[in-house]
């Protein structure tokens, strides 16, 4: 029974190759070193930045971020900007139909960004880094995820950039070729070119340059709590450690009379 | 309490006493606690604490969690988000209970292995067994509402699969699902029912875990020899055992404690590693995910339910016989809820003398099979079911009701067990040579 175990494991990790292979078609989801990955990763306040301007002069025009409250943008651990600059931004950019006035205002720092639906919009951003996996296998057993985390903003950045130049109709509805997207086809025409956004900072604004940054913002919005969650984990880890050890101590202390072992301390 | 003879409270002051004639509830703590425990119980005897904490963490993060969760389809996705992002450490408290429910199931699984192996569910520990088997379906029952209450695309999708299994029974199965769902499709009323019984059934639960204590504190616990405590007279039984209170209680709370770190370490670091990431995406009823995958400590048994299809021969000699009435779907039901049930038949199917599989030496080969097969099962449990997975899960399957049906019963009348120590005092002291002194 074992041998056959054997015998079928191998094979099923054969084909679980080949279909991976052949979905991917060409692409590849690449690891990048974010600065907000492993235990004491942070969120880089300038990528942040830089990610909210491509999303407000690109992404927003299709997509919104309906979870996200704008005052979040002064938050700690987010983009950190003042309160007096968020609700410039929220003015400037973004308006709301308001039933008392029973028209159109300015946004405000207590609004949210905008909920974007309708005819060739699409999908609403807020949480799609944590609603996409970069990284999948090797044959479902999870650990390139235990590794290289789960991938959410790689997917995007690598998603972003790997339009093939293919285009097809199909009932109607124009798809065009994306390497890494499920199926290979993708309602959304390719968006990022080199030197589409011009950062204020004068950073490197390549077309893999403003994915990153996008994808990196795009991680913060589904996860804005981060900095607090791993500060949280690690001091209980820490705190645990302090009482897992005393109780080893007063265990060994307690116990030793009666295994017959000495016990000093 | 316990037929281990042992010393009693004894009320001392005048309230004591007073109190004692009318509610004997520090004889009670005092019995329950100071329970003659046997002295050579090994690290595996540790997670009744750690289930015991986690059902009291997932009460108390849950009940926070119910004062800011709104159980309505258009409002619980966003809700949720409301807590991730808006409310005071609400971030912290949901991960805790989203993986506290993995954390449960480690446990559980871990206990109910470590039972299989040292033969704890042999007589007189039938009631402590049947009611942990109750307890684990509850707790099935508990994580998958729970699961679906999020509203995301593996909650509705999840829900959509599993009510679907009632459907398969014959005649009553589809008024029986649309009674469960409160309409013919998952809907509102359905996620209104889950939320409600998801926060009932753990007070069942808790309610079950004191019948479960109370059992086995009347039997007294097993021990990895599997030899019973001597009851002869009190300094019999004082060579075998010590007072849970503190040996046991210091010992499982240092075990715990080591438990928690890996857990707050995946809380802190990793806490979506264990989750699917499509159950960030809102329920959508016209959208179905491309891969419907239960969470991890299901699939094991999810595994079973897809392993019988239509082509199978077992199933089509079943459906013939019953005149279609079993069909695959159904069987795949039965066989799911089968395999718990075998499970729970155990300390009858057992045919064996000595209890330890310690001193088994045949049974520890089956035994470490059907743990191989429980993570063979898991891991196949998240693959597409093309070949080989499905012979890999047919293959699992039977094995599962294999080792209960038949090599259980028939092991304990071949195989020639080695000669367990006669006192727990022996074991101990083979363990500790300067204890003997």
């Amino acid at each position: 029974m074992i041998k056959q175990l054997t015998a079928s494991a191998i094979v099923a990790l054969g084909l679980a190759t080949g279909a991976a292979q052949a979905a991917g078609a060409g692409g590849e989801v690449h690891d990048v070193a974010f600065s907000f990955e492993g235990p004491f990763g942070k969120y880089d306040k300038e990528q942040l930045r830089r990610g909210l301007k491509v999303y407000t002069e690109v992404c927003s025009a299709c997509h919104g971020l309906r979870y996200v409250p704008l005052r979040t943008l002064s938050d700690k651990g987010g983009p950190e900007y003042t309160e007096d600059e968020v609700r410039a931004y929220a003015a400037e950019n973004f308006t709301i139909y308001d039933p008392e006035l029973d028209d159109d205002r300015a946004r405000v720092p207590a609004d949210f960004f905008p909920t974007v639906s309708g005819e060739g919009m699409g999908p609403d951003l807020s949480l799609m880094a944590k609603a996409r996996a970069g990284f999948h296998g090797p044959a479902g057993t999870g650990i390139n995820q235990l590794v290289k985390g789960m991938g959410g903003a790689e997917y995007i950045a690598a998603f972003l950039t790997s339009f093939n130049g293919k285009e097809q109709e199909v009932a109607g509805q124009y798809l065009n070729g994306n390497d890494v997207f499920p199926g290979g086809w993708t309602s959304m025409p390719p968006q990022l070119e080199d030197g589409s956004v011009e950062y204020d900072d004068g950073h490197n604004n390549s077309a893999h340059h403003l994915a990153e940054d996008v994808s990196a913002f795009l991680m913060w919005t589904a996860e804005p709590k981060m900095m607090a969650r791993k500060q949280a984990g690690f001091i209980s880890v820490l705190m645990l450690v302090l009482l897992t050890s005393l109780l080893y101590l007063t265990n060994k202390k307690l116990w030793a009379p009666h295994k017959g072992k000495k016990f000093d301390a | 309490m316990s037929g281990i003879p042992h010393d009693h409270y004894e009320p001392k002051s005048g309230f004591e006493k007073w109190l004692d004639e009318r509610l004997p509830i520090v004889g009670l703590a005092y019995g329950t606690l100071m329970i003659p425990t046997p002295k050579n119980l090994n690290w595996w005897w540790i997670w009744g604490i750690v289930l015991a904490f986690c059902l009291v963490m997932q009460i108390v993060t849950g009940i926070i969690l119910v004062m800011h969760y709104t159980p309505h389809v258009d409002l619980a996705f966003a809700s949720v988000e409301h807590i991730m992002r808006n409310v005071n450490g609400g971030h912290m408290i949901r991960y805790i209970h989203m993986n506290g429910a993995s954390l449960f199931f480690l446990a559980v699984y871990i206990h109910i292995f470590r039972g299989l192996f040292y033969g704890s569910y042999k007589a007189p520990r039938e009631i402590t067994w049947i009611v942990g088997m109750i307890i684990y379906l509850l707790m099935m029952a508990t994580g998958f509402m729970g699961y679906v209450l999020p509203w995301g695309q593996m909650s509705f999708w999840g829900a959509t699969v599993i009510t679907g299994l009632f459907g398969a029974i014959p005649f009553i199965g589809e008024p029986l699902q649309t009674f469960l769902l409160g309409g013919p499709a998952v809907d509102n009323a359905t996620l209104n029912r889950f939320f409600s019984l998801h926060y009932l059934l753990p007070f069942v639960i808790a309610a079950l875990v004191a019948v479960h204590i109370w059992a086995f504190h009347t039997t007294g616990n097993n021990n990895p020899t599997g030899v019973e405590v001597r009851r002869g007279s009190k300094e019999e039984a004082k060579k075998d055992t010590l007072p849970f209170w503190p040996y046991f209680v210091i010992k499982d709370l240092f075990a715990l404690g080591l438990i928690l770190i890996g857990f707050f370490a995946i809380v802190g670091f990793m806490p979506n590693y264990l989750g699917h990431p499509d159950n960030y995406i809102e329920a959508n009823a016209l959208a179905t995910p491309a891969h419907i995958v239960p969470e991890w400590y299901f699939l094991p048994f999810y595994a079973i339910l897809r392993a019988f299809t239509a082509d199978v021969w077992v199933v089509q000699l079943v459906s013939f016989v019953t005149g279609g009435i079993i069909d695959a779907k159904f069987f795949g039901v039965l066989a799911m809820f089968g395999a718990i049930i075998v499970m729970a038949l155990a300390p009858w199917l057992d045919t064996s003398s000595v209890r330890s599989g310690q001193y088994r030496p045949a049974f520890k080969w089956w035994y470490r099979l059907l743990l191989i097969d429980f993570v063979v099962l898991m891991w196949v449990g998240a693959r597409d079911t093309n070949f080989p997975h499905d012979w890999i899960s047919l293959i699992g399957s039977t094995y599962w009701f294999a080792y209960f049906l038949v090599i259980l019963p028939l092991l304990g009348l071949f195989e020639k067990p080695s000669t367990p120590p006669a006192t727990i005092e022996e074991d101990f002291n083979a363990h500790y040579p300067g204890a003997a002194e």
